[in-house]
């Protein structure tokens, strides 16, 4: 056991595990380059679903059901699917990852919205704000600390499942997992695997230490 | 990209027992947690510093992929079913342990000061009072720990388990994508029903909330 920790300790520090096109830093890129990019896409689809849905008040069976949908979905077979459907390309793992992010984010963003007292909302109609006026001035900015949660929780998720994008023959952190796997070297997939989840704590920290920073003024309200 | 009927038709045995594996490891993860979460639940509850620590110590948990929580018990218990046990307890634990917390933390006070005034003991009140009253947060938080155990079965497959995961490696490996449209849906079926089974569990178990609704 401690041999292990020592090889996995010399693994993650060696210079010419960093180096190269198949090195840590590259890997690294491709990971985040994944992972950001998918948590994007979902962004720009969820967070306007999610603010109509908040808004309006329709269509919230749809919105609290999704999350439930999206826990269940298996997303190695979501990957696997996609992928034996569209071949080798980049979509499969774009496909999956956006997938696997939507839920959350959309959810949180509703539950954000839902969370705004209808009272505040009522005043700012009663002085004659228009719909996109009370939307963008009034329930987004109130709504922001849940929706912040939920592009949290869509990027840990996806910077967990974005190791599975190795499965199916791309770069990423997984590589290492799966390589290892194959030529059953565990110093290499555990060294895969601490990296990938340090890359999520890290991430993590980050963007909760963005939303507490952002949002120092406002005393925090539980909801 | 078509279904493969026949091979559905020709794989039942084997579907049926891909199926029953997968529950019982996500099963067995959800009791196991509840297990766990529960006296943890209990100890956050009363003892206020040490709840941001065993909060905060399930989010970093949390915060950990599945695949890379698998393989680092590897080292520990191997290639076996025991690890995927392990590794979807520890998922579940988050969810668990922060909903029977917080629904601890919902039993008004005034119910608690009221079975103390009645002579109760603390562990009887714990008993018969507070976990009782909290038992629709826990029961959500049990509804949310179970689909995501059964969805997160599936990457066990990589670590030579995995139940209906078993179906995404054989597909992907012969390039045949039946077995991996019937898992997918056998895995959200699972879930549904899981699920629903749970609800009605909860309906069954706390009768005081459905007369609160109808009044």
């Amino acid at each position: 056991m401690y041999e292990l920790f020592k090889d996995l300790g010399a693994w993650l520090v060696s210079g010419e595990q960093w180096a190269g096109s198949d090195g840590i830093g590259h890997r690294l890129a491709e990971h985040l380059q994944y992972s950001l990019l998918a948590t994007l896409i979902a962004a720009a689809i969820a967070l306007p679903v999610g603010l109509l849905i908040g808004h309006t008040g329709r269509g919230a069976f749809l919105a609290i059901n999704l999350s439930s949908f999206g826990r269940a979905l298996p997303t190695v077979g979501l990957v696997v699917l996609v992928f034996l459907a569209s071949g080798l390309s980049m979509w499969p793992v774009y496909i999956a990852l956006v997938a696997l992010a939507i839920p959350s984010i959309v959810t949180n963003t509703y539950a954000g919205m839902t969370a705004v007292d209808p009272e505040v909302r009522d005043a700012a109609r009663g002085q004659g704000m228009r719909w996109h006026q009370v939307l963008f001035q009034v329930e987004l900015p109130l709504a922001l600390p849940l929706i912040m949660t939920g592009l949290r929780l869509a990027l840990i998720q996806v910077v967990a499942t974005a190791t599975i994008a190795a499965y199916v023959s791309f770069g990423g952190l997984g590589r290492y997992v799966f390589d290892g796997l194959a030529q059953r070297d565990l110093v290499q997939v555990l060294g895969g695997a601490v990296l990938v989840a340090v890359v999520a704590v890290v991430l993590d920290l980050a963007l909760s230490g963005l939303q507490r920073a952002l949002f120092r003024h406002r005393p925090a309200k539980s909801a | 990209m078509t279904v493969d009927w026949s091979w559905i038709a020709d794989h039942t045995d084997d579907l049926t027992t891909l199926t029953l594996s997968h529950l019982q490891a996500a099963l067995t993860a959800v009791l196991l947690g509840l297990l766990v979460s529960l006296p943890l639940a209990v100890v956050a509850h009363r003892v206020r510093a040490l709840r941001g620590l065993l909060l905060g110590l399930s989010n970093i948990l949390f915060t950990i992929p599945s695949i890379a929580v698998f393989v680092l018990l590897l080292p520990v218990s191997g290639l076996t079913r025991t690890t995927t046990v392990i590794g979807l307890t520890i998922y579940t634990l988050v969810v668990l342990l922060r909903n029977t917390v917080e629904g601890l933390d919902s039993v008004p006070a005034k119910t608690k000061e009221a079975a103390k005034a009645m002579g109760t003991r603390p562990l009887r009140t714990l008993l018969t009072v507070e976990l009782p009253l909290a038992l629709p947060v826990i029961m959500a938080g049990v509804r949310i720990a179970t689909v995501m155990a059964i969805s997160l079965v599936s990457v066990a497959t990589y670590i030579g388990d995995g139940g209906l995961g078993q179906l995404f490696t054989d597909g992907f490996q012969r390039n045949f994508p039946t077995p991996v449209i019937v898992g997918v849906v056998l895995t959200l079926l699972l879930a549904l029903v899981a699920d629903a089974l749970l609800v009605t569990l909860q309906y069954v178990l706390t009768p005081w909330t459905r007369r609160k609704r109808s009044a």
